[in-house]
């Protein structure tokens, strides 16, 4: 795991600048007491910073450690929603060479990297398998100037990691529902208005990132 | 464009789920993309739907890849990124349809359908029709019930119906139990854009002919 500490031992850093260099790296300098303080709350999520290294320095390694990591589950992913294994195959490189070259458009106060990577997958299926263009919303960036704060990235983190241990304690057929809508096998119609999944806060946690980022924009 | 402060009509969390599950059809898409953009209430819970993808995907039992694989998909990036074609400059239009309009209103090939009305069907996948409705102000679209669900989204102007009034943002979801007859508002012309996954089902014999004739 490379240190990424450059950014915090620079004198004159913000502290906004330190505690996301700090959330940046699983490797952390005892030194700092500030830095100490932070890494309590930060859970063991390693992607983030793996897919800051593809954008900041084009890092084959980080790549080849998500490739490994998100690949054969994406692969898998695609298999259940209906594609052949070769063309699964095809499709994951494909999904995984999106990852490159958009990294800069990941936003981690808007998602965890399986989130984002999930919806670059839904596309790739839907334009592989289903042959349909995908109407997206108008996207929304940070732009060169702003940047999220390093606390509202941890938190969104933190609420998918919340939300991933809540999927596991759905009662099994809740599970295999929800499971169903998102790999295809219901129908639009099919799906219940309401399925009762777990979504806490993460709702309004996203609802308060996109007004700060609108703010960022006016 | 973000103007949810005047929004009181959402999308359905069916609607949200089958977006960000990828399963509905492209028409539907493309309303659910175009009042994303104009309602961060709505691109919130649909943000979070896909958040629920994630945590699947996460939770995937693996499935091995060919040995070459990463070599490939570095040879892949190698050969660069397929630019998206930007969304059209300066359009008065959500980005989503502008893409689909390629431009803004003015770009928009209007047939006239009868009392006024015009409208340009827009080409997505079969599954489902997507349309442009010009409505003028106080000029109303016949009376009509509905075989399957259609989604209204209003994009200038108001219409009300019988159930309810719907302004820019607004989004109206029709089921089969709904008969209705939109009105534009005086004093705005009315501007929506409609997707069926069904014909609609006209109570009168004019606009039953004028359907056979435009496709509506």
């Amino acid at each position: 795991m490379r240190m990424n500490l450059d950014i915090v031992q620079e004198t004159g850093a913000s502290d906004r600048q330190v505690a996301y260099a700090a959330y940046n790296s699983n490797a952390f300098d005892d030194q700092k007491a500030s830095i100490r303080a932070v890494t309590k709350t930060i859970p063991k999520n390693i992607w983030v910073d793996h897919l800051k290294r593809i954008q900041t320095d084009q890092d084959q390694q980080a790549f080849a450690e998500l490739f490994g990591y998100f690949a054969p589950r994406i692969k898998a992913f695609l298999m259940k929603s209906g594609a052949a294994p070769g063309m699964a195959e095809d499709c994951t490189q494909e999904v995984m060479a999106t990852l490159w070259h958009k990294a800069h458009l990941f936003d981690p106060s808007r998602a965890s990297v399986s989130t984002w990577i999930f919806t670059i997958a839904r596309n790739k299926n839907i334009d592989a398998l289903r042959k349909q263009r995908r109407p997206e919303p108008e996207e929304l960036t940070w732009g060169p100037e702003a940047e999220p704060e390093a606390s509202d990235i941890l938190v969104m983190q933190q609420e998918s990691e919340q939300l991933s241990q809540a999927m596991k304690s759905l009662p099994g057929q809740q599970r295999e529902l929800i499971e169903k809508a998102y790999f295809g096998d219901l129908s639009h119609g099919q799906i219940a208005a309401e399925t009762g999944l777990p979504l806490g806060t993460i709702k309004s946690r996203l609802r308060l990132a996109l007004s700060k980022l609108r703010q960022t924009m006016k | 464009m973000n103007i949810m402060n005047k929004i009181t009509h959402h999308l359905s969390d069916q609607l949200l789920i089958g977006y960000s599950a990828g399963t509905l059809p492209e028409a539907f898409n493309l309303v659910v993309a175009t009042h994303l953009s104009m309602c961060d209430e709505c691109r919130a819970a649909a943000l979070s739907y896909d958040s629920i993808g994630g945590a699947l995907l996460q939770e995937q039992p693996t499935e091995d890849l060919g040995a070459a694989a990463l070599s490939k998909t570095l040879a892949l990036i190698a050969k660069g990124s397929k630019a998206a074609a930007p969304a059209p400059a300066g359009s008065d239009l959500p980005d989503p349809l502008s893409a689909y309009i390629g431009g803004g209103l003015n770009d928009v090939k209007w047939r006239p359908i009868g009392l006024g009305v015009r409208q340009a069907v827009l080409k997505t996948s079969h599954a489902a029709t997507a349309r442009l409705l010009y409505i003028p102000a106080g000029a109303a679209v016949p009376d009509h019930g509905h075989r399957g669900t259609e989604l209204t989204l209003v994009l200038k102007g108001a219409f009300s119906d019988e159930t309810a009034r719907f302004a820019a943002g607004d989004v109206e979801v029709a089921g089969e139990d709904l008969h209705h007859k939109p009105v534009a508002e005086i004093g705005h012309d009315c501007i929506c854009l409609a997707v069926t996954d069904a014909p609609l089902r006209f109570s009168a014999w004019i606009p039953r002919v004028a359907q056979s004739l435009f496709r509506l």
